[in-house]
């Protein structure tokens, strides 16, 4: 069983869901993320979604996407992303971490040789925005004889006859997509989200995480009444963002963030 | 990749998109269903006839179509080489050959039932010619434009709101064509139930670089028909610029089976290929992911899509679209580069031996042509797709020119 799966599993034997945070890799530098990281898992991360530092990440909303650009101009790419992963291992064995981004990086690095680093850095789930499960075959292929788990994003949009061609392909946990739009967009619709997962359910037994538009701990608590998992991303972004020049200021209001969430889903 | 034989049976791309390794869906998942129903509602109007009769009504009495291939006496003259015929593509509505793209994507939207369109825009001519079938067909449109395309073609940005149509000048990345490329996918992921995205080249996911293809090929088309009854045979070269490369592919296709046509791309080598300034993958990217489909990509080796440059804001673009990626790799087209200040005199020979002003897109073409009708000599010929006209950069050339 995988680490991702394993976790997974804890969590249900204790009736709790997970809290999956995301930060981008190298905003505000790594050694900030990677003391960003261990903060989260002490204040109730059980997966870690790192986002890999990319020039056109066009499915991502203004915050996100600033900070994007925020770890690109520091000369960020996917070959420090996994420097750092092999750096939170030295002292974090447990928490999975899960790689999302964009496929071009992934291209110019090669499949083979990126599995094999992110396999020995420390890896657990790779989440490729712009690769949908029918382009996906050989890198599908490649990341299972490393042991990643490939996770996939599931949509409002996403038909009944694609969700079983996603049960196929997918592992680790599937990301649902709670709303039509970039990250951090507008405001999530419970009872939509609700009726959607439990469609995913009918083909996928897989534990379903929701993303997009959960910013606070009343949100996640309804939205986790019906998923496994809850990810949040642009909240936290915008915390490294705003308090860029306060890092006291920066980890406290991080550590208030968080327990919000994972208070709410034990 | 195959061999030369095979292009007498040209029938790319797949079913899913691919020419050879390139083309493809790499959308995100929210995209996928409504691209699929894209794909769908195009194949029925492929064959439809009544869609085609439509098409070609809106291109002949609205476009203005067929444009001429005229021969450019003078200047051959002048160069003292091979005959240059050129397709009068800047006689068209709104002044470039964007416009037969937007009149068939216009007409698939309507279709479909969409009220709302999106257009990204470099140089601004597809965004006016996207603005133009908008207002024609009383659809909302907004047009997303980099901040410093929105500078250098003012010109066009008042076109557009003229016509209507709300333009929003991206200040995210570069600020330039791939920008606005990804703020429309933004907006498109927002508001897919009643938005139609008119993408403005060969590129984007399948079926758009498929379907650009198909509507700009009415270049090639006229181009075949009209070399053979006003000069007969087939020309021996043609050559068209390539940003995304619609007007070059539109130019193209019709031929691709024709071997004995050689086809030349000209790319933007902007301040030169040997420094970061150029907008030239196909001479010096490599294979990537950009913009929902495989193909060359200008970008270091972290994947980080690098900042292109162009005189012409229609060429500053570090992908390309797929089926050139392919010409290429399969050797069927060759892909070269004009600078910005071989561009810029081509304009002005252009402008002055011919009176014709060119866009300066164009003008990359133009200065290649030159370059290549005194290589192939005289009894050859060579025909430019000349794609757009240059009165939308006047400001730029002035400016370059100093006061005159």
């Amino acid at each position: 069983m995988s680490k991702i799966s394993s976790v997974f599993q804890d969590l249900k034997d204790k009736n709790q869901k997970a809290f999956i945070p995301f930060i981008t890799a190298g905003d505000g530098g790594m050694e900030l993320t990677l003391e960003l990281m261990h903060q989260l898992v002490d204040d109730g991360a059980s997966i870690i979604e790192l986002g890999v530092p990319f020039s056109d990440p066009m499915a991502d909303g203004p915050v996100i996407a600033k900070s994007h650009e925020r770890s690109v101009a520091r000369g960020y790419g996917l070959a420090n992303v996994l420097e750092l992963v092999s750096k939170f291992r030295e002292t974090n064995d447990t928490t999975p971490i899960v790689l999302m981004g964009y496929l071009n990086p992934i291209e110019m690095f090669g499949y083979e040789d990126f599995a094999n680093a992110a396999r020995s850095a420390g890896v657990d789930g790779v989440l490729v925005v712009d690769m949908p499960p029918e382009e996906s075959q050989e890198l599908k292929r490649i990341l299972s004889n490393s042991e990643i788990d490939f996770i996939f994003l599931v949509a409002p949009t996403t038909t009944d006859e694609r969700l079983k061609f996603l049960s196929q392909v997918a592992s680790g946990f599937i990301y649902f997509v709670s709303l039509k739009g970039v990250t951090g967009a507008g405001n999530i619709n419970v009872d939509e989200v609700a009726s959607n997962l439990s469609r995913i359910r009918k083909y996928i037994s897989l534990p379903v995480g929701v993303g997009f538009g959960i910013k606070d701990g009343k949100t996640a608590k309804e939205i986790s009444a019906k998923s496994d998992a809850i990810i949040v991303g642009s909240v936290l972004v915008s915390i490294v963002d705003e308090f860029s020049n306060d890092k006291n200021k920066l980890m406290s209001q991080m550590k208030e963030k968080s327990l919000e969430i994972s208070q709410v889903l034990r | 990749m195959m061999n030369q034989k095979d292009f007498k049976h040209y029938t790319l791309p797949d079913e899913k998109g691919h020419f050879g390794i390139f083309g493809g869906n790499f959308s995100s998942e929210t995209l996928i269903d409504p691209i699929k129903r894209l794909e769908i509602e195009y194949e029925k109007c492929k064959n439809d006839k009544l869609f085609e009769q439509e098409f070609h009504y809106d291109l002949k009495h609205y476009v203005g179509r067929e444009t001429p291939l005229y021969f450019a006496e003078n200047l051959t003259n002048k160069i003292g080489g091979a005959n240059l015929y050129f397709k009068r593509e800047d006689l068209n509505h709104t002044g470039a050959h964007k416009v037969n793209n937007t009149i068939g994507q216009a007409l698939v939207a309507k279709r479909m039932g969409k009220t709302r369109i999106i257009a990204e825009t470099g140089a601004g001519q597809h965004g006016v010619a996207t603005a133009t079938i908008a207002a024609r067909l009383g659809l909302k449109c907004v047009v997303y434009m980099g901040e410093v395309d929105v500078k250098r073609q003012a010109l066009n940005v008042f076109r557009m709101k003229l016509l209507g149509a709300e333009v929003v000048s991206v200040t995210s990345g570069s600020k330039t064509l791939k920008d606005a490329l990804n703020e429309a996918m933004r907006d498109w992921v927002t508001n897919v139930d009643d938005t139609f995205y008119i993408i403005g080249t060969v590129a984007g996911p399948h079926p758009y670089p498929m379907m650009v293809r198909d509507f700009q090929s009415v270049i090639g088309k006229e181009t075949k028909k009209q070399f053979s009854e006003q000069f007969g045979g087939l020309p021996d070269a043609l050559v068209a610029c390539v940003g995304g490369g619609s007007n070059a592919i539109g130019l193209f296709h019709p031929f691709i089976e024709d071997t004995s046509v050689e086809m030349y791309g000209v790319e933007a080598a902007g301040l030169g290929l040997d420094t970061d300034k150029h907008s030239a993958p196909l001479n010096k990217g490599k294979p990537g992911v950009l913009h929902g489909n495989r193909t060359y990509v200008v970008c270091d080796q972290n994947g980080q899509i690098g900042e292109t440059h162009s005189i012409s804001a229609g060429l500053d673009y570090p992908g390309v679209g797929p089926e050139h990626s392919y010409l290429k790799d399969s050797g069927r087209a060759k892909y070269v580069a004009v600078d910005d200040h071989e561009a810029l005199e081509a304009f002005h020979t252009l402008t002055r031996v011919e009176g014709i002003l060119p866009a300066l897109e164009t003008s990359h073409a133009v200065a290649y042509a030159i370059k290549l009708a005194k290589e192939m000599g005289k009894g050859k010929s060579i025909v430019v797709n000349l794609s757009g006209r240059g009165d939308k950069d006047i400001d730029t050339v002035k400016n370059l020119m100093g006061n005159i």
